[in-house]
């Protein structure tokens, strides 16, 4: 079942499955955030805000409102 | 007639290009600036085998040549340049191992434009780590290039590098994918109307929005006409192109690249839990944050005093030495004096830059931006403002260029606004020669007094600058669209040499920058102050001799007096007393106001002002710090900086926008008077207002 990306937990790996380009910059997608490559929450902030992922080895934060236009398929461990 | 080879150096940020270029360049590098906007550019020379020189630019670092900010616009502006003198003969592209995915987009896209390119995977020590191994050979057929593996910590791969550079002759410009394929109708369109012009570069010229040289303009302007798609259609082939670009990045690095994840050792995720940590994070950061305060404080006194001794007895030599004259009065009295003023601060500024040298190198302030995203954004603020904000305890000007990569205009615009609340490096003397003179000594928590109240005003500044973000941004109605990404790059013991290159640049350049208006300044004040118009002035040892006939004062004290009577009538005191009216509610007197107003060029003016007319016509040896400590109010009596005056200053120069440089850098990244002009007035108002109220309240 697919996802947004705010919703994937800590230590939670997933698949993105589409990523909506009218609202993520240019530079998400160019460090990696593209469909077909994992996903990884690594850590978040105070109130799950901003995030910081593992997408496709890359490590670097984003906020839950740019998340949420991240369609991801969670992996079943 | 040259053999020099231009060489540009590329690359994503955080990939050790800088620790690449000064392992090419070593002391032979200069800072400058691009020509017409403030972005950073460093260039050196590097010598090859065969006498052969290379001049290298370390270009900004950027994710690809899709240019969102001035400094990336400056990368792609001279790649499609053919014809700027710094135009690259090879392009160095200097990649992480750790995120060569990644780093490979760039080196793609560079490939694509046809300029001979070696690619450095840097950083080879942590292969090992990490269980990486690559296959060099099949990663050199498939990109179409020369490889250099280097360690910059272990200093291993750079000779190899230098090999690579002399014979770039050698290195293929083919392209190593062909991007067009994403649409094939378009780019063949695109092709037949510009048939003598790359067909990648064609593709950025639409897809960029950049200032060309002059000579590439018309036709390039030709082919900007050539927008046969709308911008979200030209947005949505981008986003094809890229995955294009990652489909066969990631097929080359199946083959060429094998991690054993058995075989990694992840201190990222042991470090990151403790220092991003939703308690911890926090604690930490504060403790950092005080034990820098503790240390510039505490490390910085033995120099410091040290300093200050030798100006003190430099003045006094050169008086005992040259015959006396006018000129010998203005170097020791004038130049000397105002000199002793700055010099004295070098050690503080440079612990400060070695700090914020070593919080960046080590990965470190990345985590920051992510632990305060939050907390900023409800201030107006980004978590990337915690940067220039930090960074401005250094200097204003560099911190508001950092803000660049801040993605919203609005969180942008704030960011530069308040950045120069927090507190620079030019205040830290004025600081420091108050608290010294007017808190006391003892120690509370094994923290002295002084090194707290430090603490204190640059918590102060801090706080002033947050909380006018919330003001503002309720106030200023701009809708921008908000984006934050932020790269977490590992975590890096910092290199020696880039930390120390980084401490010394900076410093020098804090030095002769402020150094060269101080000694401007000083010399002015001085002739200001020795000389004056009218009786008063010129007659001032009849006068003061008949004034005191009555009270027997010897020689030494008569001799002051005339100095004093002298200096009260000279231009500056007139002025002085001009302005006194308007200072006096804060504690001032009117020398004080001399410097405040001279101090309106740089703050850091302010010591070395008081040192420059406090030595006038003073014959003793004696260091500014006891100078400043003698001085009697003329009005209340008793010393005239007390803790009631003394805190007056200190708010006054917590809040006051007293940096020329600074409101011209604003006007410059703000590109309107519109800015500068409200922080001047409004920033100097608060100051003036606070230091009113302090003062009278602790009289």
């Amino acid at each position: 079942m697919s996802q947004t990306l705010n919703t994937l937990k800590r230590g939670e790996r997933a698949i993105i499955i589409d990523v909506s380009s009218e609202e993520i910059p240019l530079k998400l997608l160019e460090m990696g955030c593209l469909p077909g490559n994992s996903v990884e929450l690594v850590q978040v902030a105070p109130f799950a805000d901003p995030m910081y992922l593992n997408i496709n080895g890359s490590h670097l934060a984003i906020r839950k409102e740019t998340a949420i236009h991240i369609i991801i398929e969670k992996e079943i461990i | 007639m040259s053999k020099q080879i231009n060489i540009a150096l590329i690359g994503n940020p955080n990939t050790g290009k800088t620790s690449v270029f000064n392992a090419l360049t070593g002391l032979n590098q200069k800072v400058g600036n691009y020509p017409g906007i403030t972005v950073e550019k460093k260039e050196g020379i590097c010598k090859l085998p065969r006498g052969v020189k290379a001049h290298i630019i370390d270009l900004p670092g950027t994710y690809s040549l899709n240019a969102s900010s001035l400094d990336e616009n400056v990368v792609i502006e001279l790649l499609l340049n053919k014809n700027d003198k710094d135009f690259p003969d090879v392009a160095v592209v200097v990649s992480d191992v750790e995120n060569l995915k990644r780093n490979l987009l760039l080196f793609t896209q560079i490939k694509d434009l046809e300029i001979p390119a070696i690619l450095v995977i840097n950083m080879a020590d942590r292969m090992k780590y990490k269980g990486i191994s690559l296959d060099i050979d099949f990663l050199e057929q498939e990109l179409k290039t020369k490889i250099a593996v280097v360690s910059t910590r272990k200093k291993e791969g750079i000779d190899n590098l230098k090999h690579l550079i002399s014979n770039y002759k050698d290195i293929s410009t083919a392209p190593c994918l062909n991007a067009s394929e994403i649409d094939k109708d378009y780019f063949d369109k695109l092709r037949k109307a510009f048939p003598n012009q790359l067909l990648y570069k064609l593709w950025l010229v639409i897809t960029q929005d950049v200032n060309f040289g002059k000579t590439d303009r018309n036709e390039i302007e030709a082919i900007a006409s050539f927008k046969t798609k709308s911008k979200s259609d030209l947005k949505r082939l981008q986003q094809k192109e890229t995955i294009k670009r990652y489909q066969f990045i990631n097929n080359t690095l199946k083959k060429g690249q094998t991690i054993d994840v058995s075989q990694a050792k992840d201190l990222r995720t042991k470090f990151d839990r403790i220092l991003t940590h939703k308690v911890w994070g926090y604690l930490i950061f504060f403790l950092i944050l005080l034990t820098i305060f503790q240390a510039i404080y505490d490390w910085s006194t033995v120099p410091m005093d040290f300093i200050d001794g030798v100006f003190a007895n430099l003045s006094d030599w050169v008086k005992n030495t040259l015959p006396a004259g006018a000129f010998t009065n203005l170097l020791a009295e004038g130049i000397i004096s105002g000199l002793g003023g700055i010099v004295i601060f070098i050690p503080q500024i440079a612990f400060l830059f070695l700090f914020i040298a070593i919080l960046e190198e080590s990965g470190y302030m990345s985590r920051v931006v992510f632990l305060m995203d939050r907390i900023m954004r409800r201030f107006g603020l980004s978590g990337k403002s915690i940067v220039p904000l930090i960074s401005g305890t250094a200097c204003a000007i560099p911190a508001i260029m950092a803000t660049r990569n801040i993605e919203s205009w609005k969180e942008r615009l704030i960011t530069i606004l308040v950045t120069p609340f927090t507190t620079c490096s030019a205040r830290l003397p004025v600081y420091l020669i108050i608290i010294a003179l007017v808190i006391p000594e003892g120690r509370f928590l094994g923290l002295s007094y002084q090194a707290l109240t430090l603490m204190l005003l640059y918590l102060l500044g801090f706080g002033t600058a947050v909380v006018s973000a919330y003001i503002l941004n309720k106030i200023l109605k701009i809708k921008s669209k908000t984006f934050f990404v932020v790269e977490m790059p590992n975590y890096k013991l910092p290199l020696f040499k880039n930390v120390a290159l980084t401490v010394l640049e900076k410093t020098k350049s804090f030095v002769f920058g402020a150094g060269k208006i101080i000694l401007a300044i000083s010399i002015i004040l001085w002739f200001l102050a020795s000389y004056g118009p009218g009786e008063q002035f010129n007659n001032a040892e009849n006068i003061v001799k008949t004034e005191f006939a009555s009270q027997n004062l010897d020689q030494e004290e008569l001799n002051q007096k005339i100095a004093s009577h002298k200096l009260e009538h000279s231009f500056i005191g007139i002025a002085g007393h001009a302005i006194e009216p308007v200072i006096r509610p804060l504690g001032y007197d009117w020398k004080i106001g001399i410097a405040i107003v001279s101090s309106f060029a740089a703050r850091e003016v302010f010591v070395g002002t008081l040192a420059t007319i406090y030595s006038v016509g003073n014959d003793d040896e004696d260091t500014i710090k006891n100078r400043m400590a003698g001085e009697v109010n003329p009005i209340l009596g008793g010393p005239l900086f007390n803790f009631a005056s003394g805190i007056s200053l200190l708010l006054f120069y917590a809040f006051a926008m007293q940096c020329m440089s600074t409101l011209a850098i604003v006007k410059k990244e703000t590109n309107s008077w519109k800015w500068p002009i409200l922080q001047l007035v409004i920033m100097t108002a608060i100051a003036y207002i606070t230091a009113l109220i302090a003062f009278q309240f602790l009289k």
